[in-house]
């Protein structure tokens, strides 16, 4: 193979690796002085919210990272610049507790939520139980990946609790995060889908097709700490008790979401 | 290596296999128009084939998530005529690596085609040969290991398509579960060892593929 000859001249090159190095800097620097929150994707449309309260009362901005709390806590094992983390199930807080990795007295449970069986508006389901679930004319049931997406392991445990899961795990369609199990039940790709009823209210193009009373589904908990590694550890310290404050709580139930007492 | 894992290997390489065979006459097809003829619109096919090499392959899986979703024109059509699902089976997975391969196909056969001298195309047909006859016995042997080369770079492309697959297929194990998404949701739920064995396998069949191709370009043409 001939050898590629370098005809970039020397004084082109100077000026792009300046340019560069000075735009990954500038970019640096705008990240040191904010905030990163990492948060459930299902938290996306609420914390949106408490950011813009949170506006009012502090200088600081919060960057907000949102992604299935599993991919969450793998990228904060991996380094990922994160300063609060809050994961939409206990066992991703769990992984990283122990691997020594939150600062310690700060976890604690922020809010809890229910699940409901959606399905597209059009659709002329009729679903009562988990039980309906195993009718044929549904072919296909979205859900966030069941293997670690808490959302997921969240409705596969109500499934099995309800013995269904071996009859209907065969139709399941695994998501990333669970907005995006939402969004094939929008699309019509998916005949039926299992999300947090938080997620369903936020939808124009689902319905809910059957609610999971709270007693019969798996005990769902979204829990906040700051991470170890944070350089900013006072910022997080102020945002967490905002969290707890009654403005930010009131925003929570609007949307949804249970609080933990 | 567990059996699950085999056999997303051979899904993923039967997949491939197929997405290679499905592009190929058209792309050889197509390159050879490009390569050999003037036409209107050239240009602009010209860059529609290529835009699948640059465009995010997340944004083009959208395209096709459009598309082929039971309330896309073309998944429509198939879910109300045939009653057959395209996102998130098998056909979907084949269909994603069949666009995002196709530009190699079609390149490397272009090349080909291009290194050909045309004298010896005219010769033949000065001799009275008739253009398919000349297509068939004079373009198509000599550029036949370009066409192959190119292949192979598409076929190894396909291996390793993610972003298009990932939003039109999904990830639904034993049935849609791809090499690459494979490797993604294992490191994404903490299973590095499972993941660091298929990466094995990628390397080794990417390593392959390009080896082959490269010495089949590199070959050149014993009449170019």
């Amino acid at each position: 193979m001939r050898r590629i000859r370098n005809r970039i001249p020397g004084k082109v090159k100077k000026t792009l690796l300046i340019t560069f190095l000075g735009f990954a800097t500038s970019l640096l620097a705008a990240r040191a002085s904010d905030l990163q929150v990492f948060a459930a994707a299902s938290l996306t449309d609420v914390m949106n919210e408490v950011a813009a309260a949170y506006a009012a009362t502090d200088s600081i901005k919060l960057q907000f990272n949102f992604a299935g709390s599993n991919a969450l806590a793998r990228q904060i094992q991996e380094g990922a610049p994160a300063d609060v983390f809050i994961s939409a199930d206990e066992a991703k807080m769990d992984v990283l507790q122990k691997a020594g990795l939150l600062l310690d007295e700060t976890r604690y449970k922020l809010l809890s939520n229910t699940l409901v069986i959606v399905v597209e508006n059009s659709s002329a389901l009729v679903l009562n139980s988990a039980k309906s679930l195993e009718q044929p004319a549904i072919k296909r049931i979205a859900l966030a990946d069941t293997k670690g997406v808490p959302a997921g392991v969240y409705a596969k445990k109500y499934l099995e609790k309800t013995g269904v899961w071996e009859s209907v795990k065969a139709r399941v369609v695994p998501t990333e995060n669970v907005r995006a199990a939402l969004a094939v039940v929008e699309s019509g790709d998916a005949d039926a889908g299992i999300v947090y009823k938080t997620d369903a209210a936020i939808s124009k193009a689902v319905k809910i097709a059957y609610e999971i009373p709270a007693e019969a589904g798996p005990n769902i908990s979204y829990p906040v700490a700051i991470v170890k590694a944070s350089a900013n550890t006072e910022a997080a310290q102020k945002f967490l008790t905002f969290l707890k404050s009654e403005p930010a709580l009131a925003i929570f139930k609007k949307s949804g979401f249970l609080i933990h007492k | 290596m567990a059996a699950a894992d085999w056999e997303i290997v051979g899904f993923t390489f039967g997949m491939a296999a197929l997405a290679t065979l499905l592009i190929f006459p058209f792309g050889v097809l197509l390159a050879w128009l490009l390569a050999r003829k003037a036409w209107r619109g050239k240009s602009l096919v010209e860059t529609l084939v290529a835009l699948p090499l640059v465009m995010p392959p997340v944004a083009t899986g959208l395209i096709l998530l459009k598309l082929m979703g039971r309330k896309g024109p073309l998944g429509s059509f198939f879910h109300e005529w045939l009653n057959l699902d395209l996102v998130f089976t098998w056909r979907a997975v084949a269909v994603a690596m069949a666009v995002m391969s196709f530009p190699l196909l079609v390149r490397g056969s272009r090349i080909a085609f291009e290194a050909i001298n045309p004298r010896l195309e005219q010769v033949a047909a000065t001799l009275g040969a008739s253009p398919a006859r000349i297509f068939l016995t004079i373009t198509l042997p000599l550029a036949f290991r370009g066409i192959i080369a190119g292949s192979v770079l598409a076929f190894a492309r396909a291996l390793g398509e993610f972003g298009a697959t990932i939003l039109v297929a999904g990830n639904i194990p034993g049935k849609t579960t791809t090499l690459s998404v494979s490797i993604y949701s294992h490191i994404q739920i903490g299973h590095d060892t499972e993941a660091f064995r298929l990466l094995l396998v990628s390397v080794i069949l990417a390593f392959g593929a390009v080896w082959f191709s490269e010495r089949l370009f590199k070959k050149g043409h014993p009449l170019g």
